[in-house]
């Protein structure tokens, strides 16, 4: 294996597409690229893998101007480039996906396209671009609407118009940061469509995702990195999951859980009934009933924006509920504050990480005391602790691997898989009676993914109540005890996990209600 | 990074403190420089002016402690707005704050039947509570109704303004005052006292020193002051953590415009010992505390400092009248090329600078 990894690669006919050269990059207290080379073939797909915090952001990042190397060289085609901003990064053809979207909200699609798009002309660019569009989409699959208005997108059109944005502006390579964490599979599959269309046209595209069987299916190549360095280079078609993995964490990552049977206590939280709108005034939740046992884990299965979002939101105080009843271990807390529900014991993994999760100017350290920041050990008469903040924080980071420069590092420098351990760490470090998390392994490298399952299953084994939604399906069968289908702001059937067929589950999300004299199995 | 004319971009996540006092000072310098254009511009040679101007200054005791006089108003003022300025909350209406406490210290001078000894606290006491509640109003407003705070603040100004002009002119006109525009004078129990050859009231300033440290202390080591922060920086995050929004804006806003009654306070009972139209209490100094608490970034033990620095331009501006002959408003134009380079200055802050130029790497760095 290690001969493989470190054989010379057969020079290409075309000089590569884009040739990134011993970089380096440093940040106060770590060095986040380590002389990194990376190569970029016409035609092919490179995934990027590595754990968080490997520098792979950093390194696209400076491929596409946002930072400038220490030291190293970027050729695109055979030339050397010199690349200073995202404007010189288009003009060498080269297009940045973030994760996180960069799309003004109230304008349309065709709007945003236009933004600074050089040659359009001043009055009504958007019309110009238009047909541009539609051509496009056209080609590649891209179905989308230029007039439809950016805030009315799914996550998975939103990246669309990402797509779009960068080929209009004549983009040959493709960077793709964790592209798959916000779709659903149905639009993952759409996506890797488009990819293998633009492949043929000769675009090449550098895809970063911590899903394995993703990366080994859609990959032509995969160059692994760890901390700062790439490990090496292999063709997907040699290589499988348990290599990879081993290549990226440094030891074997065991893919089994060892889940112990379930043995549930009594109901901590129960739903009965349950409305509640969505942002927009709309029905969201429409009689939603359900309960969790302490020593449980129920899973919440379903498409994105079928209401799960709201659901989570009701059950930590953040939204209102219009009817139905919330219990909390005995007690009804139907829209109370979010304070007495995390004091009452009931913990939020929130799916918004950077916008709710954490405050991203503050510390480390203080971001870990958020929403107990009022009760001993860390709060005394309304003063501060530092004492007992900082030795908890300690404990934490350290419990918790959390790759952090200090302490005292302001918690929006972490790395995304970095920034939800913390979060993580925060929640389930105060023996919750009620855990619940909305995607609680996004955007997590394998070794953190299996680390968190591990938690969460501790939780359970401890006696706590967990919430797990997920679109990941194979996270709900692999964790849950039993899985609650959602759809359309209904659940469609609730099935024990040992029973739960996938064809079965597959079929309630798309709508279809489970007979009602089975689902009270459980 | 992002390219400007012959320089290239590069982000700055977290500004070093370095960073942040020299960005702050180049500032100030440059705004100084183009200052020396004004200068110019009345036929005067700047660098002899500024020379004039700090001899005059520094020249004396007497005139020296005229910057202490000055800065007062500001540090109290200025600390204040640092609280709401970390809350994420835009007072500008310490001017008005200011002037309420003017008022409510007016009041108890002149009409509470009080026992002597307790009249410059209640003063001091009620002062506070009057620019503190005048301040909570536009926090309530923007909480629940989700007014602009902003505008609320300001045009609150407005109002306490002419609440002053009408109470000089109408009800608490003073009898022995031959008809100007003055309440009575306060009774000597009701005044404060003077460093000895100076106008410094220093009760007051001794007061904005403890206090600016107290508020340092309550955003680093308290509940609160975590909360305030928390609020500040990410509202969404406060909401998930259940911090209540009401009683931390309320909070915040009580202090905040408190601070600035209490300057109020601090300009009647020891400068003026009456009430009088608005323009002669303040002279801005509600307006000038957004720059000090600005340059300070929100920390309150600078807003001390940089309140001394406007204190100086303002009494620079006593000499410039005077010595130079220019008109005392050339002071608001210093303060608006300082908050002007500063707020220009501010992307030295966000973007590391350099110098693009071709096949090489960096070169030049400015105030990393
Ligand atoms: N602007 C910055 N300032 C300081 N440190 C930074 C900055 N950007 C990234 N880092 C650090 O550099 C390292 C690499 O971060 P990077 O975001 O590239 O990781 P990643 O491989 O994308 O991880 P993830 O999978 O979690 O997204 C991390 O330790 C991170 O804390
Ligand atoms: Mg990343």
């Amino acid at each position: 294996m290690v001969g493989r990894l470190h054989a010379p690669t057969p020079l290409p006919s075309r000089p590569a597409l884009v040739l990134l050269k011993d970089i380096t990059k440093r940040f106060p207290g770590v060095v986040a690229n380590d002389r990194v080379t990376f190569e970029l073939r016409p035609g092919e797909v490179h995934a990027l893998l590595g754990e968080n915090g490997a520098g792979k952001t950093t390194l696209m990042n400076i491929l596409y101007g946002l930072y400038r190397p220490d030291s190293g060289e970027i050729w695109v085609k055979g030339r050397r480039a010199d690349i200073r901003s995202p404007r010189d990064a288009i003009r060498w053809g080269i297009g940045m996906v973030h994760q996180h979207f960069k799309l003004v909200l109230p304008h349309t699609v065709a709007e945003n396209v236009a933004l600074g798009l050089a040659g359009t002309p001043f009055w009504a660019p958007a019309r110009a671009v238009a047909q541009k569009i539609r051509e496009l989409s056209q080609r590649y699959g891209l179905p989308v609407d230029p007039d439809r208005r950016v805030w009315e997108l799914s996550a998975g059109e939103q990246q669309r118009v990402e797509i779009l944005k960068a080929l209009i502006r004549g983009a040959e390579v493709l960077i793709l940061d964790e592209p798959t964490s916000v779709l659903t599979p149905q639009e993952a599959q759409e996506l890797f469509k488009v990819l293998s269309r633009m492949k043929e046209d000769g675009h090449g595209i550098i895809f970063i995702s911590h899903k394995l069987d993703e990366v080994l299916s859609v990959a032509d190549r995969i160059t692994v990195m760890r901390r700062g360095r790439v490990v090496g280079t292999v063709l997907a078609q040699e290589t499988n999951k348990t290599e990879l993995a081993r290549m990226m964490v440094g030891r074997e990552v065991v893919f089994r859980l060892t889940k112990s049977t379930c043995q549930p206590g009594e109901a901590a939280l129960r739903v009965q009934d349950l409305y509640a709108r969505n942002d927009r005034g709309l029905w969201a939740l429409k009689g939603v009933s359900f309960h969790v046992c302490r020593g449980e884990i129920l899973g919440i299965a379903g498409v994105a924006g079928n209401g799960q979002r709201e659901l989570v939101e009701v059950l930590t105080g953040l939204r209102r509920a219009e009817r139905g009843k919330i219990l909390l271990l005995g007690r009804e807390v139907t829209n109370r504050s979010p304070r007495l529900l995390s004091d009452l014991g009931c913990a939020h993994v929130p799916e918004e990480r950077i916008r709710m999760g954490i405050v991203p100017a503050l510390p480390v350290e203080e971001n870990l005391i958020l929403k107990r920041h009022h009760r001993p050990p860390f709060c005394w008469r309304g003063l501060l602790r530092p004492r007992a903040i900082r030795s908890f924080a300690h404990r934490a980071v350290e419990e918790y691997a959390i790759l952090t420069p200090s302490l005292r590092t302001p918690a929006k420098l972490l790395s995304g898989g970095n920034i939800q351990r913390l979060i993580l760490a925060r929640e389930l470090s105060g023996r919750p009676a009620v855990v619940i998390a909305a995607h609680p392994t996004y955007g997590l490298d394998v070794g953190a993914t299996e680390q968190i399952r591990q938690l969460l299953l501790r939780q359970r084994e401890e006696g706590a109540a967990v919430l797990l939604v997920s679109e990941d399906l194979e996270e709900i069968l692999e964790l849950s005890d039993r899985i609650a289908v959602m759809f359309r702001g209904e659940i469609m059937g609730i099935v024990s996990a040992g029973e739960a067929s996938l064809e079965e589950i597959g079929l309630m999300m798309a709508g279809e209600r489970r007979s009602p004299v089975r689902s009270e199995g459980t | 990074m992002r390219r400007l004319g012959p320089f290239v971009l590069e982000p700055r996540l977290s500004p070093s403190r370095a960073a942040v006092l020299g960005v702050s000072l180049g500032a100030v310098v440059f705004a100084l420089l183009l200052a020396a254009a004004v200068f110019y511009g009345y036929g005067r040679n700047p660098w002899q002016a500024y020379a004039q101007i700090g001899r005059g200054v520094f020249g004396s005791w007497p005139s020296f402690s005229e910057v202490l006089r000055r800065a007062i108003p500001l540090i109290l003022c200025g600390v204040g707005l640092t609280l709401a300025f970390r809350a994420q909350f835009w007072n500008i209406g310490a001017e008005g704050q200011l002037l309420a406490g003017a008022v409510a210290a007016t009041g108890v001078a002149l009409f509470l039947p009080v026992p002597e000894g307790w009249r410059l606290p209640l003063m001091f006491l009620c002062g506070f509570l009057a620019g503190g509640l005048w301040a909570v109003i536009p926090a309530l407003l923007r909480v629940k109704l989700a007014v602009n705070d902003v505008i609320s603040t300001l045009m609150l100004n407005y109002v306490m303004a002419y609440i002053v002009e009408w109470l000089v002119h109408g009800p608490w006109k003073g009898p022995t005052m031959r008809g100007f525009a003055y309440t009575d004078r306060f009774p000597l129990t009701a005044q404060l006292g003077w460093l000895p050859g100076t106008r410094v009231h220093w009760v007051t300033l001794a007061l904005g020193v403890v206090l600016a440290l107290g508020v340092a202390f309550l955003l680093a080591r308290t509940r609160l002051g975590y909360e305030i922060r928390v609020a500040g920086q990410n509202p969404e995050a406060a909401r998930y953590a259940g911090i209540n929004f009401t009683a931390v804006f309320a909070l915040v806003m009580l202090l905040s415009g408190g601070l600035a009654g209490l300057a109020g306070v601090g300009e009647v009972a020891g400068i003026h010992r009456m009430l009088r139209s608005p323009s002669h209490i303040s002279m801005g100094y509600g307006y000038t505390a957004i720059i000090v608490a600005w340059l300070a970034r929100g920390n309150p033990l600078v807003a001390v400092f940089t309140a001394l620095f406007f204190g100086l331009l303002f009494a620079a501006g006593d000499h410039m009248r005077i010595a130079l002959g220019l008109p005392f408003q050339i002071v608001g134009v210093f303060q608006g090329l300082i908050f002007f380079c500063l707020i220009g200055f501010e992307i030295l802050l966000s973007w590391r600078v350099g110098l693009a130029r071709k096949g090489r790497a960096w070169s030049g760095q400015i105030g990393s």
